[in-house]
């Protein structure tokens, strides 16, 4: 590892920091502005979590988690897969399909479903990568549409396969067999409900993430690739096989998504189910900058938001949807802080390299030669 | 010298001009000035702060310290458009002109206010054009010109403007030597109107020809403003690098008659047009230089990139030794030995935000040191890293700066060092030493003498026409695709080959 160095580590932490204090003034002004109470608002949000909502936080976040790693794949190497959100539906639907059929047992019938969401997710995005290598056709655009084009499909199929509940405008798959429901853990003291027992999928995910592309050779190109397209090609990285790769794997992670959900809580997929994940992975990759750690932090905290705003209506007399400015903001102020300490960063090093080039042509005048 | 008449006042005259900037040789204490109706010439080696120089003139960036006096007055230039008024303009290396527009649309482009669009600005720019000789026809498409005629255009858009002193950022780094001295003759004619011309260059002979005066610039600072006619190249070279110019001279012959590198007769279609490479063939031994010489865009680029695995060829076939590797992918051609030193390494060879450690690693992915397996051995390729920063000289703190923060000299040395270090059979040097200063560039003469010697096939390419004199066995011109037929670099001269690479005969077709 590069050895550790202060300046940085406390750069990279400056940015987030700031981002959030601009979206506390931000918010509070809008909020003044409009004539809510704000510091009521305040107390409602930065409240401490009661043990039922610090649960519903952390599930929260390992869905979010999951959702933020499938979109920074893409990010890795620049592309922006949208389509996440239509990824994950199609794949959940898929593994509720099939969960719900209870062919084979317990937790092998977990196990396979998971499978059954990956490739059916990687399926579905292929179709975007597929458009991209061998049409030209932007992936933005391609998965943008797919998301609209998966909302159809799915409540086409489900209606082909659903049981309808007598005297229920809900319409859902079947409901997927008891020994293949997870009942959670019990982590949280005091708390009634239970952390997802997929926590562990959401780790494991995290780790492979971290894993593959830092110490790879496949994360090595696929790193380089984002970095530098021209200096990928150059080095040899074929870059359709770099694009499809990518894409699938981005797909497959993003089938992974519902997963907690659909074992932990729903154990169907029907027209309740939880919508809008795939959007919120994109904002909470670009906050924990693509890295594994940094997109736990974001998810967390994206959770916390969420969650703790959910009482602002009764409490404070203001909109929930208050908490979509308040990310929206933080995005904003995040995205902006990252690219100038970037560009502070590069000019730091370039003068920090010219100042330790100088000193040692200073101390060892014998050296001939032109100037660095 | 304020006390002068206007009249006989320097047309420009600096005085202490200093400019900090992180990591780059910035200027300090500049001072010179510029007789109005003159040629006057700054040279000094890449790097030496030419460009910051003429950024500060042009308005582009302000001096920390210092004063600028246009015919005697001091003028602040907070931007180009300042720098217009007091009558400065500035033509750039890299023309800055529309295709797909006419000439007159291209010189009327962001200055409409002076003459309109229409005809009354087709006049002014005939009148221009007649009154300096550029002979420049209005209505022409520039994409139907050559390289000659852009840059007249850009300097009668400088004129259009109103401009008396014109800067030329290295005028001639896109001519050939036919071209070149049509340009001098025009600077003379401007000369002779009462403008004034800063000419920047690195090319000695050229300056000694065209300046009537030549401010020398060296890591930064003005070391001298001499005259012409009182010293030669030789003694304007050491002004410049402040020791013995090195220069490249081969040694005797290493040629074998093992053929490593045998491009025959490549093809690439260039859509509706002729073709870019057109029924290509060539041969390169064990230890020979091949060297290409060419004006930019003549195809160069993408031989090499056909030769890479980067572009398929629409005909035709490439071996490396025996072996076809036309249809080889970039990383199959790379692991079978073929190093590769690419035109442009901040877009093909670098990563520049990665540390230098990955940048050891890049276009050796698949290959010890770097790779265990599957899995990137980061403390092999550190290792690694440390042994090319110190063998090939790479000045750097530390291997885990990011590429981007070193000098071009620096960065090519490290490119060139991870190239050796996996031991190629042929090496395809595109412009090895284009961008770095003097210092490296010998060094980087002496790797591939050195690689040379230990019996490589060296594929040169270059437009650094006695670069490509002093390190080849063979040298050939690429004109529109097409291959010349073999010059020997013994007896062949810098105009020869300017006359290949036109195209003898054909020269009408640059006016």
């Amino acid at each position: 590892m590069r050895p550790f160095d202060a300046r940085r580590a406390l750069l990279s932490l400056a940015a987030p920091v700031l981002a959030l204090v601009v979206a506390f003034v931000i918010t509070s002004i809008v909020l003044a502005a409009v004539g809510d109470p704000v510091g009521e608002v305040w107390k409602t949000i930065l409240a401490v979590p009661k043990p039922r909502q610090t649960v519903n936080i952390v599930n929260a976040a390992v869905v979010f988690y999951l959702s933020a790693v499938a979109v920074a794949v893409g990010f890795r190497m620049n592309l922006f897969n949208i389509g996440v959100d239509g990824q994950y539906r199609v794949a959940v639907f898929a593994a509720a399909v099939f969960a719900g059929e209870g062919w084979l047992p317990g937790w092998l019938n977990i196990l396979a479903s998971l499978v059954v969401a990956m490739v059916v997710g990687g399926l579905w995005a292929s179709i975007a990568a597929y458009l991209k290598v061998r049409r030209g056709v932007s992936e933005v655009i391609s998965t943008i549409m797919l998301n609209a084009i998966a909302t159809g499909v799915v409540s086409w199929l489900l209606l082909k396969v659903a049981d309808r509940a007598q005297g229920s405008n809900s319409i859902q798959t079947r409901t997927i067999p008891e020994s293949s429901q997870l009942q959670g853990f019990q982590l949280v003291p005091g708390a009634t409900n239970r952390v997802y027992s997929l926590v562990f999928l959401a780790v494991l995910v995290g780790f492979l993430y971290w894993f593959v592309l830092g110490r790879t050779r496949f994360g090595f190109d696929l790193r380089a690739t984002g970095r530098s397209e021209s200096a990928a090609v150059a080095s040899g990285v074929n870059v359709p096989r770099m694009v499809m790769t990518a894409m699938i794997a981005s797909g497959a992670l993003a089938g992974l998504v519902g997963m907690p959900l659909l074992f932990g809580q729903d154990y169907n997929y029907g027209t309740t189910f939880q919508s809008g994940l795939g959007f919120a992975g994109i904002a909470i990759a670009l906050l924990g900058r693509n890295n594994a750690v940094g997109i736990a932090f974001a998810s967390i905290l994206w959770a916390f938001l969420d969650v703790q705003s959910n009482a602002l209506q009764i409490q404070a007399g203001v909109a929930q949807e208050l908490v979509n400015i308040i990310q929206g903001v933080i995005l904003f102020a995040v995205v902006i802080a990252y690219e100038l300490i970037r560009r502070a960063d590069k000019r730091f090093e370039q003068s920090r390299v010219a100042r330790e080039l100088a000193a040692q042509r200073s101390s060892a005048p014998a050296t001939e030669g032109a100037p660095a | 010298m304020a006390d002068r008449a206007t009249a006989s006042a320097p047309a420009v005259e600096l005085e202490g001009i200093t400019k900090r900037f992180p990591g780059v040789v910035a200027n300090k204490d500049i001072t010179f000035s510029v007789r109005r109706g003159t040629v006057h010439a700054i040279v000094g080696e890449n790097g030496a702060g030419k460009s910051t120089l003429m950024k500060i003139l042009y308005g582009v960036q302000r001096p920390d310290e210092g004063t600028i006096k246009v015919d005697g007055q001091v003028v602040n230039l907070h931007s180009p458009a300042d720098a217009i008024a007091a009558g400065i303009g500035m033509v750039f290396q890299h023309f800055m002109l529309a295709d797909n527009l006419t000439v007159a649309e291209n010189v009327v482009l962001g200055a409409e206010k002076l003459h309109g669009i229409g005809d009354s600005a087709k006049r002014e720019i005939r009148r221009i054009s007649e009154a300096y000789k550029l002979g420049v026809d209005p209505d022409a498409l520039v994409a139907d010109l050559g390289v000659g005629a852009r840059q007249r255009i850009e300097i009668l858009k400088v004129l259009y403007r109103g401009a008396k002193t014109l800067i030329l950022d290295e005028p001639t780094a896109v001519l050939v030597p036919q071209e070149v001295d049509e340009l001098f003759a025009q600077l003379a004619g401007l000369k002779d109107e009462g403008l004034t011309v800063l000419f920047i260059s690195h090319k000695l002979d050229e300056v000694l020809k065209v300046a009537d005066s030549i401010t020398v610039i060296r890591r930064g600072t003005t070391i001298d403003t001499v005259d012409p006619s009182t010293v030669n190249a030789r003694q304007l070279a050491e002004l410049m690098v402040g020791s013995e110019l090195p220069s490249p001279t081969t040694e005797e012959s290493t040629v074998t008659d093992r053929v490593l590198l045998r491009v025959d007769h490549l093809v690439l279609g260039g859509g509706t047009g002729r073709p870019v490479l057109d029924d290509i063939s060539l041969t390169i031994h064990a230890g020979e230089v091949l060297g290409i010489a060419g004006v930019e865009g003549n195809g160069q680029a993408e031989l090499v990139e056909v030769i890479m695995g980067m572009r398929e060829p629409t005909s035709g076939e490439v071996y490396l030794g025996d072996t076809d590797i036309s249809d080889w992918h970039t990383r199959a051609i790379r692991e079978a030995g073929v190093g590769y030193i690419p035109e442009d390494r901040h877009r093909h060879a670098l990563l520049l935000e990665a540390p230098l450690w990955e940048n050891r690693i890049l276009g050796h992915q698949t290959e010890a040191p770097n790779v265990k397996g599957q899995l990137i051995d980061a403390g092999a390729a550190k290792a690694d890293t440390e042994r090319i920063v110190k063998d090939y000289d790479v000045r750097t703190p530390s291997i885990f700066v990011t590429a981007g923060s070193l000098s071009g000299g620096n960065q090519q040395k490290l490119i060139i060092g991870r190239e050796m270090s996996h031991r190629p059979k042929v090496l395809v040097a595109a412009h090895p030493t284009r961008g770095v200063d003097v210092g490296a560039q010998s060094s980087i003469w002496d790797h591939i003498r050195a690689a040379r010697r230990e019996g490589l096939a060296v594929l040169l390419i270059s437009a650094d026409l006695e670069e490509l004199i002093g390190l080849s066995d063979t040298i050939r011109v690429i004109l529109r695709g097409g291959l010349s037929g073999d010059f020997d670099p013994d007896v062949v001269t810098a105009e020869d080959l300017g006359a290949a690479m036109t195209g003898a005969g054909e020269r009408e077709e640059s006016r």
